[in-house]
């Protein structure tokens, strides 16, 4: 592989250097390196980044590949700017075994856009009862070493605990999507002021927070690790910033559309609005901002769920839950964390990069842009504004709520071990 | 007016009223010996029911037929939504047969408003109730049975409901009536108050302009008008209440209770009412009750509504002209 030199990058936002990649290592990091016999990127005004990690992405395959697959998934993570992506276990069949974790892992290694790091299911069929076989999925190729019911929270207290518990033989963690289900069935969105008036059954902020206080307390009891996935309240919130402060091992992620959208936009009954958890209030976007700057939330991940348009072309009751984000989350967070002056440019490479890598324990991802140091970076056109056009996503899916939406910045470059997987915006 | 009616809180004061007195006119109709006006003629109305509800429809269509429209009327039962097609689909497929305008009732809270909003169909969109959102015809014909009670039928005319003092009880949270009515009689300028008990309110009520209590007796005295909304036996099995006994014992109306309203106030009910549970044999059946006037309204308010919505600039009614139109 030849050398690429990315010239007069502001790394991680800071003062412009150069970047010598030469085969899958980052080999010189400075100013006025050598050109000489390398492939030169300008990168004068842009802002060098790790390549993102997404602890949170459905790539439906196997299953569902009339919405999206490994390779049209991993392509709209390439050009979201990531080079490695933790693919849900909410696939048919389930990721519960060794055999489909395996098969996940290995079509994204053979694509070679990015990293598809498979999540295990924590239950057998996400059904809740009974432990899969949490031992022989990190014993795979895949070395699994996240396990999520995600789509469906696990909401037995004891097999909760034994998971927490099972887990720690081997470094896991379990991602819990808290959602009580009693207190949120027929839920369509947001319990308040917005679902009274348009009649739709209410998703109350408590069913979230109460599994989030019972599980930081297991995760105490037990000793355990505990991640939290997509936090959408600001009670979710206190709940994690008061566990932190006692000690426990407990780390949480936000999405880019709770961020930024309301439960407001429900109002339109157009179900590309229709995730879960629900778009929140205007004091919840402002809490979770506060606290992914603070550090009490820990990272970002999008949640990227794509669907086919005729499951979003219906009324609300009838449509699936979930938005696509991979090729969005940066924009998002810069105009939300970024432009807001709540994050620097260093601050979205460790929400983004450095802190989902570590709780997933990916190698190679999230670390420093410095010489030795495998060559996957991301490069941002931070000065870019302009609007969302679905048509252009290499996702497989369109259902995005920003559609039309003006946003700043633009990943032009995206490099795995010194490939590149995008170039001037376009897919290699 | 508005080219579609999906919610009642979409109408201004002067819509409203405006409505209101169309439906005196149409009701005249009615006490003709032929009950027919020509104003809809060559004009095709679906009625669209995804829910079942023979009252409703059968009222939207005896109004159809009375401004002599053509009727198509379509329900999911049997059909192709059984398997499977999408509303999309189907009122795509609708107004390719020449739909002027789409009457729809559906399970799904906010389905009038997609049909009306999504590009999928240009006919106009009335709502004959969503899910636990809105029935805007319903919350109508209420307030034209309370004007014509309170205010007067004649005297009526141009007027609102100012001031007048309106108790809703029962089921607010699954209610769409319930919400109609506040929007609704709120523009109108009455005063509502919502009683129920607290499991049966929504979170986030607060922001309606009405309100609320947990204490039927203490509002009767001081109602003009009791709305009671039916309560479905199955709630008290989701914990809302904990039985048909104490519910009737707390928030229904019996004769002791309907004593202590004022002499002019009426008891309302939309219908199909629950005896024995949020009201009495007794009360239904007495004078006071308007339960059936409703339904005979009903008819009047939706032939003004498909008039105002469909009918353009033609006059509803003929009349014989004593002076020159200008």
């Amino acid at each position: 592989m030849s050398k690429i030199l990315i010239r007069g990058a502001k790394v991680l936002g800071g003062e412009p250097q150069d970047v010598l990649i030469d085969g899958q290592t980052i080999a010189e990091v400075g100013v006025g390196l050598s050109d000489e016999g390398a492939e030169v990127v300008e990168a004068a005004g842009k802002v060098l980044l790790p390549g993102l990690v997404d602890l949170h992405t459905h790539l439906r395959e196997p299953g569902r590949e009339d919405s999206e697959t490994v390779l049209t998934g991993t392509r709209a993570a390439a050009s979201g700017g990531y080079t490695a992506v933790f693919a849900m276990a909410n696939t048919f069949p389930v990721a519960d075994t060794a055999g489909v974790v395996e098969q996940v892992y290995r079509l994204g290694r053979e694509h070679g856009y990015c990293d598809v790091q498979p999540i295990g299911a924590v239950t057998v069929g996400l059904e809740g009862r009974k432990l899969a076989e949490l031992g022989a999925m990190y014993e795979s190729a895949a070395g699994v070493t996240v396990f999520s019911d995600d789509g469906k929270c696990v909401d037995d207290a004891v097999i909760m605990r034994r998971a927490l518990e099972y887990v720690k033989a081997f470094g896991g963690v379990v991602a819990q999507h808290a959602q009580e289900p009693r207190l949120t069935e027929g839920a369509q969105m947001n319990e308040g002021v917005v679902s009274a008036e348009l009649g739709l059954g209410g998703w109350p902020a408590v069913a979230e927070e109460s599994i989030i206080a019972r599980d930081v307390l297991l995760a105490e009891h037990v000793g355990s690790r505990v991640h939290i996935c997509h936090l959408s309240t600001a009670g979710s919130v206190e709940i994690v910033r008061w566990a932190k402060s006692r000690g426990i091992d407990v780390t949480a992620e936000v999405t880019p559309h709770h961020l930024l959208l309301t439960d407001e936009l429900v109002r339109s009954y157009n179900p590309v609005y229709k995730v879960n958890p629900p778009l929140r209030t205007e004091r919840d976007v402002l809490a979770l901002r506060e606290a992914l700057a603070d550090g009490t939330i820990d990272i970002v991940a999008t949640d990227h769920a794509p669907h086919p348009h005729e499951d979003k072309d219906c009324e609300w009751a009838a449509a699936a839950m979930g938005m696509v984000g991979l090729e969005t989350a940066l924009s998002v967070v810069q105009e939300t964390m970024v432009d807001t002056g709540l994050l620097d440019w260093a601050g979205v490479a460790d929400r983004m990069s450095v802190k989902p890598a570590g709780i997933g324990r990916a190698r190679g991802h999230g670390r420093p842009v410095s010489a030795g140091e495998p060559a996957n970076l991301t490069l941002v056109d931070t000065a870019y504004r302009g609007p969302v056009e679905p048509a252009g996503f290499a996702s497989r899916s369109r259902n995005t709520p920003y559609e039309g939406r003006e946003l700043p910045g633009r990943v032009t470059h995206t490099w795995l071990r010194g490939k590149a997987t995008l170039v001037d915006g376009k897919l290699t | 007016m508005q080219r579609h009616l999906i919610s009642a809180a979409d109408l201004t004061r002067d819509d409203a009223v405006l409505i209101l007195d169309t439906a005196e006119e149409m009701a005249r109709v009615a006490d003709r010996p032929i009950k027919k006006l020509p104003t809809l003629r060559g004009r095709t109305v679906v009625n669209l029911f995804f829910e079942d509800s023979t009252r409703t429809r059968i009222s939207f269509e005896a109004a159809e037929k009375r401004l002599s429209a053509d009727v198509i009327n379509f329900t999911a039962k049997g059909s192709s939504v059984s398997k499977g097609e999408s509303l999309k689909d189907t009122a795509q497929t609708l107004e390719a047969m020449g739909v002027d305008a789409v009457v729809i009732r559906h399970g799904a809270s906010g389905a009038p408003y997609r049909l009306a909003n999504s590009g999928w169909i240009d006919a106009a969109v009335i709502n004959a109730g969503d899910g636990t959102h809105q029935h805007p015809t319903q919350a109508l014909l209420d307030a034209f049975t309370m004007r014509r009670r309170l205010v007067g039928r004649d005297a009526g005319l141009g007027q609102d409901l100012a001031g007048r003092r309106i108790t809703l009880v029962g089921d607010i949270l699954h209610s769409r009536v319930a919400r109609s009515n506040v929007d609704l009689l709120h523009t109108l300028g009455a005063e509502v108050t919502l009683v129920a008990p607290p499991t049966l309110v929504p979170v986030g009520v607060e922001t309606w302009p009405c309100e609320v209590s947990y204490d039927l007796d203490s509002t009767l005295a001081k109602s003009d008008a009791v709305m009671l909304l039916r309560v479905q036996r199955e709630r008290m099995n989701a914990a809302f209440f904990p039985t048909e006994r104490e519910y009737s014992r707390r928030y229904g109306l019996d004769g002791d209770r309907m004593a202590r309203m004022p002499e002019h106030a009426i008891v309302m009910h939309p219908g199909p009412m629950v005896r024995g549970m949020e009201i009495t044999a007794g009360v239904a059946d007495s004078d006071r009750c308007t339960a059936i006037e409703q339904v005979a309204n009903g008819v009047s308010i939706r032939m003004a509504v498909l008039y105002l919505l469909l009918g353009g600039n033609e006059p509803a009614v003929t009349h014989t002209r004593t002076t020159e139109e200008k």
